[in-house]
């Protein structure tokens, strides 16, 4: 599914990815987990083409095709989600115009026709008991005035009603009390399936309580200094990074 | 503006009741004596009137289809009165007049309604004068009498159109609105202005005054939607006394010159002025406004919120005036004006302007000047949308959160198809707002 070769990447001239290697195969859960700074949310701008982050040596294939060579909505067209660690408000745009946009242009390039109204609303709104969300935020302005736990909620309800095949969530439980993680797990899960893969960039075990993971691996001075099983991340939760350093050297 | 301006103002005196004479003849002397702005004018530094230097005739009536006019105004269920080049449009209007509100034309009022405006017309305007102001008066020919009675709240907003449809020759027109509110009445009202096109230039002078007694509340919308050869000079010039309360919208299109001028005078105490506008030049258009909020007594509050999303090599000026008079004590005021430019070449002059002679006050303002924000493009992007859909909703968002402030549903409703038409060249782009 998803193949990083040897990944260098820039921001505001600083190197942050310094030859970072992964292999997610189709149907996999891989958590990526680091201390602060190592580079983990770099990582998932870069496989979203954020403007700003910088590819200097390395390649990144999806499905086959050169992610670096797409655009950012062909990147998303393709079926590359990344739930934002700071969702981005956008007053004056309702959530519904925006979802509505989104599915449109993703079914627009699998071929197929654009969803008629009430069809959308519907799959809107169960998934919004999904995510855990009142209907009433459709109507409110894209993000605007959510609370943080809100936000992560609503990236869940754009990436259930998107459906990618691969789904990167960027410290998406950071911030967010037990009740609103156990929601994400349960959409993450929901949506777990032999043609979809997730990558979970955490700095926390706790997500990996209720999404169990396939591999788990620790990013560190922007590369991939360890991999494991899910015990591995237990490993980190009992003794920290700081065990890890003399690898990053 | 070419010598036929004085056989424009000689016809208009011909249509006029005779009672009007005093005050035009007045406001013709004032007129002769008027310097006309030129750049080196504060006040117009940033807005040349050179598009006027050309003959202008009279407005001369001219037939419109419903389907045209449709075309033009929303149908936001309100009465309407349709007026075309100036000339009334009876079979173009409709609905029925609700208890408590009085509207006659001045060339038709009784003799109590001619007293009254008599007593009223031209009290709102400021004593220095307004060039432009003074030339409608000067050009008074008709005009429009509204009276709502103390304490009727009408429920059905009032849509009053004032088009104008070209017929070969340019012409001049000078729409003059007079409403007085009574003591604890309501009433929602709509002015739109809007160009039905045709071979000849126009200009528009526009003038409303509005005129609140204690405890009454208005909701005026203007709706400038003129554009190209659609000149367009006006002013709302109002004045609140005690406890009234003033929610104004403003909607400004480009044209080759448009400038609006927005006159609030806070002269009773508890009184409340909201200001909410939306400008959107594009291509080589023009767009002024200038908003003064005339705080005279103590206890008042204003809020002014404007936004304009300026494109191509089109022009934007907003100068907002607050002026807090000595003894205009506990005085809360707020200012806000951003700015999107979506090209290199656009411009926006934007000034806010505070005068405070209180020292009791809370008084804010703001004013940004932007380009769309990178971040929410690449957020609206990394969901599937293209960067041109993308583009198109940040900039309509922009300016729909002021359009959510209006209170008329209907128009609000009617408001966003237009914005959003506003920003996509392919209505491809606009499909999934509105």
């Amino acid at each position: 599914m998803l193949t990083i070769d040897n990944l260098h990447a820039r921001v505001e001239g600083k190197d942050i990815l310094k030859g970072l290697s992964l292999s997610v195969a189709a149907g996999e859960v891989h958590a990526i987990m680091g201390p602060n700074g190592s580079g983990k949310s770099t990582l998932g701008h870069i496989l979203a083409g954020r403007p700003g982050y910088e590819v200097t040596a390395g390649s990144v294939t999806f499905a086959g095709e050169d992610l670096l060579a797409m655009d950012t909505e062909e990147r998303a067209r393709a079926g590359v989600f990344l739930a934002f660690q700071y969702p981005v408000e956008i007053p004056g745009v309702s959530n519904m115009e925006f979802l509505k946009a989104s599915v449109d242009a993703v079914r627009e390039h699998r071929g197929e026709e654009p969803l008629d109204a009430v069809t959308f609303m519907k799959k809107a709104r169960e998934a919004c008991k999904v995510a855990s969300l009142d209907q009433a935020f459709l109507k409110r302005g894209v993000n605007e005035g959510f609370s943080g736990g809100e936000k992560k909620r609503n990236e869940l309800l754009q990436m259930l009603l998107l459906e990618p095949r691969l789904g990167i969530l960027d410290e998406t439980d950071s911030g967010l009390d037990i009740d609103a993680l156990q929601v994400v797990a349960e959409g993450v899960n929901s949506l777990r399936g032999a043609d979809r893969s997730f990558i979970l960039v955490t700095h926390y075990q706790r997500l990996l309580n209720y999404i169990q993971p396939d591999k788990v691996h620790v990013l560190a001075g922007g590369r991939i200094v360890r991999s494991g099983d899910a015990s591995l991340a237990l490993h980190l939760e009992d003794k920290g990074y700081a065990w890890l350093e003399d690898e990053v050297a | 503006m070419g010598s036929s301006m004085h056989d424009t103002l000689a016809a208009a005196a011909a249509a006029a009741p005779g009672w009007l004479a005093p005050a035009r003849d007045a406001a013709r002397q004032a007129w002769a004596e008027t310097p006309l702005p030129t750049r080196k004018t504060e006040q117009w530094k940033y807005t040349s009137i050179a598009p006027l230097e050309q003959d202008f005739g009279p407005g001369r009536p001219v037939e419109l289809d419903a389907a045209t006019v449709d075309a033009l105004l929303p149908d936001i269920g309100a009465l309407r009165l349709v007026f075309v080049n100036g000339h009334f449009a009876p079979a173009l209007s409709s609905g029925e007049l609700p208890e408590g509100l009085e509207l006659v034309r001045f060339a038709e009022a009784d003799d109590s309604q001619a007293a009254r405006i008599r007593e009223h017309l031209g009290s709102a305007l400021p004593e220095a004068g307004h060039p432009f102001a003074t030339l409608n008066g000067a050009a008074l020919g008709d005009g429009l009498f509204l009276a709502i009675a103390p304490g009727a709240s009408i429920r059905e907003p009032l849509q009053l159109a004032w088009l104008t449809a070209g017929d070969g020759q340019a012409f001049t027109v000078t729409p003059r609105l007079l409403l007085l509110a009574g003591e604890n009445s309501c009433l929602s009202v709509v002015e739109h202005f809007a160009d039905a096109g045709g071979s000849a230039p126009s200009f528009s002078n526009a003038v409303t005054e509005l005129l609140l007694a204690p405890g009454a509340t208005v909701n005026h919308y203007r709706l400038n939607l003129e554009q190209g050869r659609a000149l367009h000079i006006g002013g709302v010039h109002a004045r609140l006394e005690r406890d009234a309360t003033l929610n104004g919208f403003c909607l400004g299109l480009g044209a080759d010159l448009k400038r609006l001028d927005l006159v609030v005078t806070l002269a009773g105490p508890g009184a409340h002025a909201e200001l909410d506008g939306i400008y959107l030049p594009r291509g080589d258009e023009h767009v002024d406004y200038h908003t003064c909020l005339e705080h005279a007594v103590p206890h008042c509050t204003s809020m002014e919120t404007f936004r304009g999303v300026i494109g191509d090599r089109a022009r934007a000026v907003f100068n907002g005036r607050i002026h807090i008079h000595p003894q205009a004590q506990k005085t809360r005021a707020e200012l806000s004006n951003k700015n999107l430019l979506t090209s290199a070449d656009a411009e926006v002059n934007s000034k806010p302007e505070l005068e405070i002679y209180a020292d009791d006050v809370q008084c804010a303002h703001g004013a940004t000047v932007a380009q769309l924000d990178a971040l929410s493009l690449h957020y609206l992007r990394s969901r599937g949308v293209s960067r041109e859909e993308a583009q198109v909703m940040l900039s309509f968002g922009f300016v729909n959160e002021v359009l959510e402030s209006a209170r008329l549903e209907p128009l609000r409703d009617a408001l966003r198809p237009l914005l959003a038409r506003r920003f996509a060249r392919d209505p491809s782009l606009m499909r999934h707002l509105a």
